[in-house]
């Protein structure tokens, strides 16, 4: 019992907005779609919903076909980035329009629209209209309007991109809890890696219409299976250096040989790509072990209690990630480190070799 | 001291522009004998009897409810054919949308006169000369794809995704365009009903050639007051001032409106 998206295609024209992609999703579970803009997730959501239809391949639900079934006859709700409610009505009747179509009995609806604002706390709104609302408030409408009718299928494209900082960081904690507590299959699209771990369940990584890996949110976070995942699940994105390893050392660009330990110890001689997580390099050396990499200051970035750093190491522009807030001279010469037991291993072509064995230390 | 100069200007602006105006108000409360003997800015001794013939007399006032029947016909025509054309037009795109609503205009691009001999002919084999009908039915050659454009304009600052959600939350398609998509665009089709209206209103070539006697519109009526003693100047001039009565109260209506009315609905 799950929805199955079997080699679906979306072909707009000439352009390939979706490629054979496969996925599986099961009923209870929180599932994300993660990847930049223009990646497909949207698209991929709309075929799931049933708005558009895909050039190729299979959408089952249950071991449906519900591929050519429209989206009227569909058991499905979804949120849309924009604040999307339908303005000549009240907050009330907005959520309760899509229970009126299914004819339920006017006093459960009367229950379960205030039953679901007293969740999103929009229980003192009912009798406005959309337009009084401040945009958080638009977006609880359309997100409640969305989960009263209980569907098998619960579709989020960025709800929260929108609004602002502050208000995001509190509906994406109220959305964790609120999801967890239903059976339907929910999918939630974001550019964003934060919001991915922050709201957890599983991961899919698009990247141009083609998927890229699919797991649990740690898992995609802890291995990424390429460079490209890498980058996009990564904020600020991921930092890479080629290097070496003969005979037992590791020589990342042009520092000095470094002695071969932990997950490094299994990999055969020869060239890579190494990933380096903004937040594990340092400007002061944090263990002995450290790789140090000579670099010139580019730019320092203040964004809320942390500072981000931009430095270039041989034409490479790289990102530190530093509590508090510093201020640097820019074309300042300065060390890098880096503990090599963090290192990222890709080979030339920007597949997994091996990945760090522990990451969860900055998972909270 | 440039406030001033400004408010003098602006003052002289508006005396000349309303200037033709105020001279039918004033002819229309002078008897013909005053008018013609006496220049004057002011009716030296003001009278209703020109308003109160047209009021009482059938002949004139049958002119001002054809005119009606008529205008009101065409604004229902065509926004009723309008209405989903331009839903067509700014939600889905099929084979020629872009050509087919461009070429929509060119019945505008001809003189209407062009198109007098043929649309006699046509509607007299059918019988419909000297209908309501038949008029309603002509001025649709302009206002339809005036409708269509303006209406398309206002429809496409809708968001699809209005249209989506309801589909998603299970209305049928005849339910979401009557009960959200029509009131979310009601500025849209008040202002549209503004331009129908006033287009069908002051028309006059069709309205006179395909009416004799009993859909003549007021515009023809007022040319029968040229008779062998002259003008009725008096009684002309208070026909005019109450054709410009129902244009004013539409305006009105929808005052705020208008400049994105004339933009096509495009701000």
């Amino acid at each position: 019992m799950a929805m199955v998206i079997e080699n679906v295609t979306k072909l707009v024209g000439k352009d390939c907005h979706i490629q054979d992609i496969s996925l599986q999703f099961e009923p209870g579970t929180f599932n994300i779609l993660l990847g930049h803009t223009l990646s497909g997730k949207t698209s991929l959501m709309r075929l799931m919903a049933g708005l558009d239809r895909p050039t190729k391949g299979r959408i089952l639900m249950n071991g449906k076909d519900l591929t050519g079934i429209s989206v009227r006859k569909r058991d499905v709700a979804m949120v849309y980035q924009q604040f999307i409610n339908y303005p000549s009505m009240t907050v009330y009747k907005n959520i309760a329009s899509p229970l009126r179509l299914a004819k339920v009995a006017e006093k459960e609806i009367d229950h379960r629209v205030r039953e679901v604002a007293e969740v999103l706390r929009i229980d003192a709104l009912l009798d406005r209209f959309p337009n009084e609302l401040s945009g958080g408030q638009q977006q609880r409408t359309a997100i409640a309007r969305a989960l009263v009718k209980d569907t098998e299928l619960l579709l989020l494209d960025e709800p929260l991109v929108n609004l602002d900082y502050k208000l995001r960081e509190e509906l994406r904690i109220e959305m964790r809890d609120i999801f967890k507590r239903r059976q339907s299959i929910v999918v939630y699209a974001t550019t964003e890696p934060l919001e991915a771990l922050t709201l957890g369940g599983n991961t899919a990584v698009l990247y141009e219409g083609h998927l890229e890996q699919f797991g649990s949110t740690i898992d995609v976070y802890q291995s990424p299976q390429s460079t490209r995942i890498a980058q996009a699940f990564s904020d600020p994105a991921m930092n890479f250096v080629n290097g070496r390893i003969d005979s037992g050392t590791l020589r990342l660009g042009d520092t000095k040989p470094a002695p071969l330990q932990h997950h490094l110890q299994e990999l055969a001689p020869g060239s890579y790509q190494f990933g380096m997580r903004p937040n594990h390099l340092h400007l002061q050396r944090t263990s002995p072990e450290d790789i140090e990499f000579q670099t010139t200051i580019d730019l320092a970035e203040i964004s809320g209690s942390e500072t981000y750093i931009h430095i270039i190491h041989n034409g490479h522009n790289w990102t530190v990630q530093q509590q508090g807030i510093h201020a640097y001279q820019m074309g300042k010469q300065i060390y890098a480190y880096i503990d090599p037991t963090q290192l990222y291993v890709f080979d030339l072509d920007g597949h997994r070799v091996v990945s760090p064995e522990h990451d969860s230390a900055e998972l909270t | 001291m440039k406030f001033q100069k400004r408010t003098i200007g602006l003052i002289i602006y508006f005396i000349l522009l309303m200037l033709p105006i105020y001279w039918m108000l004033n002819m229309s409360l002078r008897t013909n004998a005053e008018i013609l003997s006496v220049f004057s800015f002011y009716p030296k001794s003001p009278t209703l009897a020109n308003y109160i013939k047209i009021f009482t007399d059938q002949s004139w006032y049958s002119g001002y409810l054809n005119s009606f029947y008529y205008v009101s016909m065409n604004v229902a025509i065509s926004l009723l054919t309008a209405l989903p054309a331009a839903y067509a037009f700014s939600r889905y795109s099929f084979l020629g949308d872009k050509h087919l609503f461009f070429w929509l205009l060119t019945n505008r691009m001809a003189p209407p006169a062009v198109f007098l001999l043929p649309f006699f002919q046509l509607y007299s084999t059918f019988g419909l000369i000297d209908t309501y009908f038949a008029v309603a039915l002509a001025h649709c050659l302009f206002n339809v794809p005036l409708a269509v454009w303006v209406l398309e304009g206002f429809m496409s600052g809708i968001p699809r995704e209005i249209d989506e959600m309801a589909y998603i939350d299970g209305y049928s398609f005849p339910r979401f365009f009557l009960t959200i998509f029509v009131p979310l665009i009601r500025t849209g089709i008040g202002v549209t009903a503004f331009f129908l209206f006033m287009f069908s209103w002051v028309e006059l070539l069709f309205a006179r050639t395909l009416t004799t006697t009993a859909a003549k519109p007021i515009a023809a009526i007022m040319t029968r007051t040229v008779s062998a003693s002259g003008l009725d100047w008096g009684l002309l001039a208070a026909a005019g001032i109450l054709t410009i009565v129902p244009g004013a109260l539409v305006i009105w209506f929808v005052r705020n409106h208008l400049a994105k009315g004339f933009a096509l609905g495009r701000v």
